[in-house]
């Protein structure tokens, strides 16, 4: 499937924005978030972005206070997925100008616009910054 | 205004949120909100429907429960305007999942916004089909994704073709509507669809082999050009990435190419020369470029072989492992892994630089590089790499030592190329991380050590240096322990020295302080303090110097609370102070013990696990018929009112030393071993798996003879020199008989007869049951019993019955009884004739299985038993 789930959390380890493209139970999904978030957070800048939990693999990469963390399948390519992070934050550095934690968390629909564009049922769908923003500026337009 | 009614705005409770300054405030926060949010829900306002809506998916990202919300996504949905549906359908794909049933109510909405006028409303609708589908929805709606696939707008058809993938994965069946659209849209241009289609392409050939064939033959030679024009693309601002036109389009082409390359010659053939461009024209210095050439080596390993190109792969990936960027690194490593089962060879090269990956100060490589180097090991290069990591072992962080050990020990066992270099790193590894070593690990090891009776002097030396080394590896204590007890003459005798060792001194002193620090260490476990019991009663026999000093360290423990270690203790010294004469028979040195049993037990295959047998219905001789436990059950005499048997595997221990530290379960598997002396030693230390503890425990253990519920089996199936009264009538092990009876008041034997002695065949509260024996002359098979019962209660038992079962190979014939009145007090008894013939005389005991149903004041009693004491040779 590839992708697996997409996480934002701050340095306090508190999320701020969680995609799952499986299904997991509340339980499972705190739980889940609570081990990888310690896990990853614990780590230093020297030490690759790559880690492994449970039977994901977990990509992450970490812009000022937010990282961003993507549970991954084994044979997915690490190094692409964290283009893609940086994909992602360059979207939304383009839509909210110099994005940060409070942006997501008080504009948390619009983040989730934007990541449904970019990946669908854990997929890459589109990779073009003005193709992902068009919908989302087009809404801002009407309302 | 009550700051969480329905007005608040979603970005005033997230400030209340942050607000928070403990979990439980966050939580009253969250709960006032929710109550907000169900009022304003109950109420139906339709003005804050989204704004409620886009609470809740801040709610239940922090992870509270928003099920009451469903409902609100459902209607959202269904409301005509854009931003209602827009809010409704993210709600739908955040708090839903495709397991509840409110998500059937959606399927109409989807099927109507799928046919929607407006794209963007497609689009939605699409984009949640494709994260939440379920089955049924797949089958309901599959014609219309299908017909999206051909849609104006390139938008719609990529999510169209995303969508699809979720339907094949869910209804693998419908994949073949799918084909042919798919195809058609991998001549697209535009980057999404393109994307998008090549992936739906990938995942039609995983499921069916019809696509596979299809695609391989149709559009191979299509995606190679896609993917030359791509990477000869000039620069492009929307897509590029650090000078790179696209690179998850590359990164997707070449994995839908490795697909179709794999198992086929004539497709690998046709993209060989683009392979080997993008491997040798991508940059290497940035991470989009690496990520394609990471790929791009992932399918040149999984196409068809061309040399050229492996090597080009191979270099690839060393130059990846020299890269000073962690995750290069790590995806070398992660590579080479999937390498070594193409070219062992190439990826052996590295080794070296592998081996310095283990001692990375990152968990992650270190991680990767321990599998790969576990899977490099071969009889060649075992020994550098053992020592390496080994070595390494010393300094590696504490996380990590665990998974370290475990392949350290998995590689010397596999690959030792002899006995005592195993030996040496089990004991260097022992030393080190002992307390990481598992349970089976270490058995394995006192196999291998009792199966190397050359070195049986080498590695008790070794151990013993070890041991004054350190005490700190509970491991480590245990096998040194072991060995002691073994082969502690050895070690003050310095026997079978071997010239690579420096002499050593011990005296049989210093031995037995071992054990007693052993026993003594506080952070010494129950089967440590129990082994080293053992092991000391050994001591005392080889080094009778030293015998009482063993005894002043055993005595203490009569009192520990742990019942197993107070039972050894007592009947221990008891062997020390009494028994001089038998004491070094009982404890000679174990037998070697098979390597082979060793294996079949840690895989599983138990004896005992006849004891699942199906219980069959024993007609009794006399003429009694009723449902008989299993006629196992009956012979089994040591489960008579304990669980069923288990010895589980791998408790080989259990068997070697005798130490079963779970109460509850006892041992049937002994019985396996050769009668041989020295089983007799194996049969006295399993003796005591404690009863039930519901008897009066220890007493009625050592005083077998008063109850029939004493573990006395494993010693009556074998051994001549039986621990039990019985045994008596074996005159050369006659002072066995005194081993363990000090405690127990063992009738004496009355009977004219002097070959048999009579026993206390059934002993309840006020209830005895004594058997006599005599034999017919000229009639060895046939045994004639007395049954005396007597009544200890001060009420008279009336219609008193004795009934009796016997296994089928022996013959039962029982006379009536004296009186079915039993006096009180003692005053009088019943006596009952029976006679017994035994088929296989001379080969089984004799067993019986007893009813005895009586009235005191009229009311009904019954008590029952097995009676397993009877003497040898009846």
């Amino acid at each position: 499937m590839g992708i697996r789930f997409v996480l934002m959390v701050n340095k306090q380890g508190q999320t701020r924005l969680a995609q799952y493209y499986e299904y997991l139970t509340l339980e499972e999904r705190r739980a889940l978030e609570g081990e990888i978030v310690r896990k990853c957070l614990a780590r230093n800048e020297n030490q690759c972005s790559f880690v492994e939990h449970r039977n994901y693999k977990i990509v992450y990469r970490r812009y000022a206070s937010l990282f961003f963390l993507v549970g991954v399948d084994d044979d997915e390519n690490e190094l692409a997925i964290l283009e893609f992070i940086h994909l992602l934050v360059e979207t939304m550095d383009r839509h909210f100008g110099n994005v940060c934690e409070l942006d997501i968390m008080f504009h948390l629909e619009k983040a989730h616009f934007m990541l449904e564009e970019m990946v669908m049922n854990g997929c890459i769908v589109e990779t073009s910054k003005s193709n992902i923003l068009a919908p989302i500026q087009l809404m801002d337009k009407t309302s | 205004m009550n700051p969480f009614s329905s007005g608040t705005r979603l970005r005033d409770m997230i400030r209340a949120i942050r607000a928070c300054k403990t979990a439980s405030e966050e939580r009253a926060v969250v709960r006032k909100e929710c109550a907000a949010i169900r009022t304003s829900i109950n109420e139906n306002d339709q003005d804050y429907m989204h704004r409620n809506l886009a609470k809740l998916m801040f709610i239940h990202m922090l992870g509270y429960p928003t099920h009451f919300g469903q409902m609100e996504c459902l209607k959202l949905i269904a409301s005509p305007g854009f931003p209602e549906k827009r809010i409704g359908y993210l709600g739908l794909m955040l708090l839903l999942d495709e397991r509840q049933e409110v998500l059937m109510l959606v399927t109409n909405s989807l099927k109507q916004d799928l046919n929607h006028t407006n794209q963007y409303i497609v689009g939605l609708a699409l984009c949640a089909l494709g994260n939440i589908c379920s089955a049924e929805m797949a089958r309901d709606l599959a014609p219309e994704v299908e017909r999206l696939l051909q849609f104006r707008d390139p938008n719609i058809r990529k999510k169209a073709s995303l969508c699809s993938i979720r339907i094949i994965r869910k209804v693998p069946d419908l994949a073949e509507i799918f084909i042919n659209p798919a195809i058609a849209l991998l001549r697209e241009k535009h980057h999404g669809v393109l994307i998008t289609a090549v992936q739906l392409c990938t995942d039609l050939c995983k499921i069916s082999t019809e696509a596979l064939e299809h695609i391989r033959k149709k559009c191979t030679d299509g995606l190679v050009r896609t993917l030359r024009d791509l990477a000869n693309s000039p620069y492009s601002p929307e897509y590029d990435i650090a000078g790179i036109t696209d690179p998850f389009l590359h990164i997707r082409l070449l994995k839908l190419l490795r697909v179709l390359g794999e198992g086929d010659a004539g497709a690998s053939d046709s993209m060989n020369d683009i392979l080997a461009q993008v491997a040798t024209k991508t940059e290497s210095n940035k991470v989009a470029g690496n990520a394609i050439l990471y790929e791009c080596v992932q399918t040149i390993m999984s196409v068809e072989d061309n040399g050229g190109l492996r090597v080009l792969a191979i270099n690839i990936l060393g130059r990846f492992l020299s890269n000073r960027d962690n995750n290069i690194r790590y995806v070398a490593l992660n590579m080479l892994m999937k390498a070594v089962t193409v070219d062992a060879q190439a990826v052996q090269r590295h080794r070296a630089t592998i081996l310095e990956c283990v001692k990375d100060s990152d968990a992650s490589i270190q991680k990767r590089a321990l599998e790969l180097v576990y899977v490099l090991v071969n009889e060649t290069n075992v020994k550098p790499l053992a020592k390496e990591l080994i070595d390494y072992l010393k300094v590696s962080d504490h996380d990590f030592r665990g998974d370290l050990t475990a392949k350290i020990c998995s590689i010397v066992a596999k690959f030792s190329p002899e006995k005592i270099w195993y030996i040496d790193q089990m004991l260097k590894v022992l030393s080190e991380a002992g307390n990481f070593v598992k349970d089976e690990v270490w058995h394995a090891l006192i196999v291998v050590i009792s199966n190397a009776s050359e070195l049986h002097g080498y590695t008790v030396r070794a151990l013993y240096r070890a041991f004054q080394m350190s005490t700190e590896q509970e491991i480590l204590v245990r096998v040194t322990v072991w060995c002691i007890g073994e082969y502690g003459d050895m070690l003050v005798n310095n026997v079978g020295m071997l010239d690579i060792e420096d002499p050593i001194t011990v005296t049989e002193s210093d031995a037995v302080d071992v054990l007693e620090i052993a026993i003594k260490r506080h952070a010494s476990d129950l089967t440590t303090k129990a082994m080293a019991l053992v092991a000391l009663l050994k001591l005392s026999s080889r080094f009778p110097s030293c015998s009482e000093r063993i005894r002043e360290i055993i005595v203490p423990f009569k009192g520990n609370f742990v019942l197993e270690l107070q039972q050894r203790s007592i009947e221990f010294n008891s062997i020390i102070a009494k028994h001089q004469n038998i004491k070094s028979v009982l404890v000679e040195r174990m037998p070697v013990l098979d390597e082979a049993t060793f294996v079949g037990r840690r895989d599983g295959s138990l004896p005992g696990a006849a004891s699942t047998a199906p219980a069959p219905s024993v007609s009794l001789p006399n003429g009694v018929a009723k449902p008989v436990a299993p006629l196992i059950d009956l012979l089994d005499l040591s489960s008579d009112d304990a669980p069923a048997p288990s010895s589980s595997g791998g408790n080989l221990l259990h068997d070697l030393l005798g130490v079963d530290l779970s109460p509850a379960s006892q041992q049937s598997g002994a019985g396996q071993t050769s009668n041989s002396a020295a089983d007799v030693l194996l049969d006295l230390l399993s003796i005591g798996s404690p009863s039930p503890p519901s008897a009066s425990s220890t007493v009625d253990i050592l005083s077998s003879n008063t109850s029939n519920k004493a573990p006395v089996s494993p010693l009556n199936d074998l051994s001549p020199l039986s621990l039990s009264s019985r045994a008596t009538s074996n005159a050369g092990a006659s002072p066995m008989m005194d081993v363990l009876d000090g405690f127990s008041p063992g009738p004496p034997t009355e009977n004219n007869g002097p070959v048999h002695p009579s026993i206390t065949a059934f002993e309840s509260s006020y209830l005895r049951l004594t058997f006599d024996f005599s034999k017919q002359p000229g009639n060895p098979q046939t045994t004639i019993i007395h049954a005396t019962f007597m009544n200890l209660s001060s009420d008279t038992y009336t219609d008193f019955v004795f009934q009796a079962a016997v296994p089928k190979f022996l013959q039962l014939q029982l006379d009536p009884a004296s009186s079915n009145i039993l006096p009180a007090a003692g005053n009088g008894s019943i006596v009952q004739i029976l006679k017994v013939t035994n088929s296989q005389h001379g080969k089984k005991s004799l067993v019986m299985r007893i009813r005895i149903a009586y009235k005191i004041n009229g009311k009904d009693t019954l008590e029952e038993g097995q009676i397993n004491n009877f003497p040898r040779g009846l």
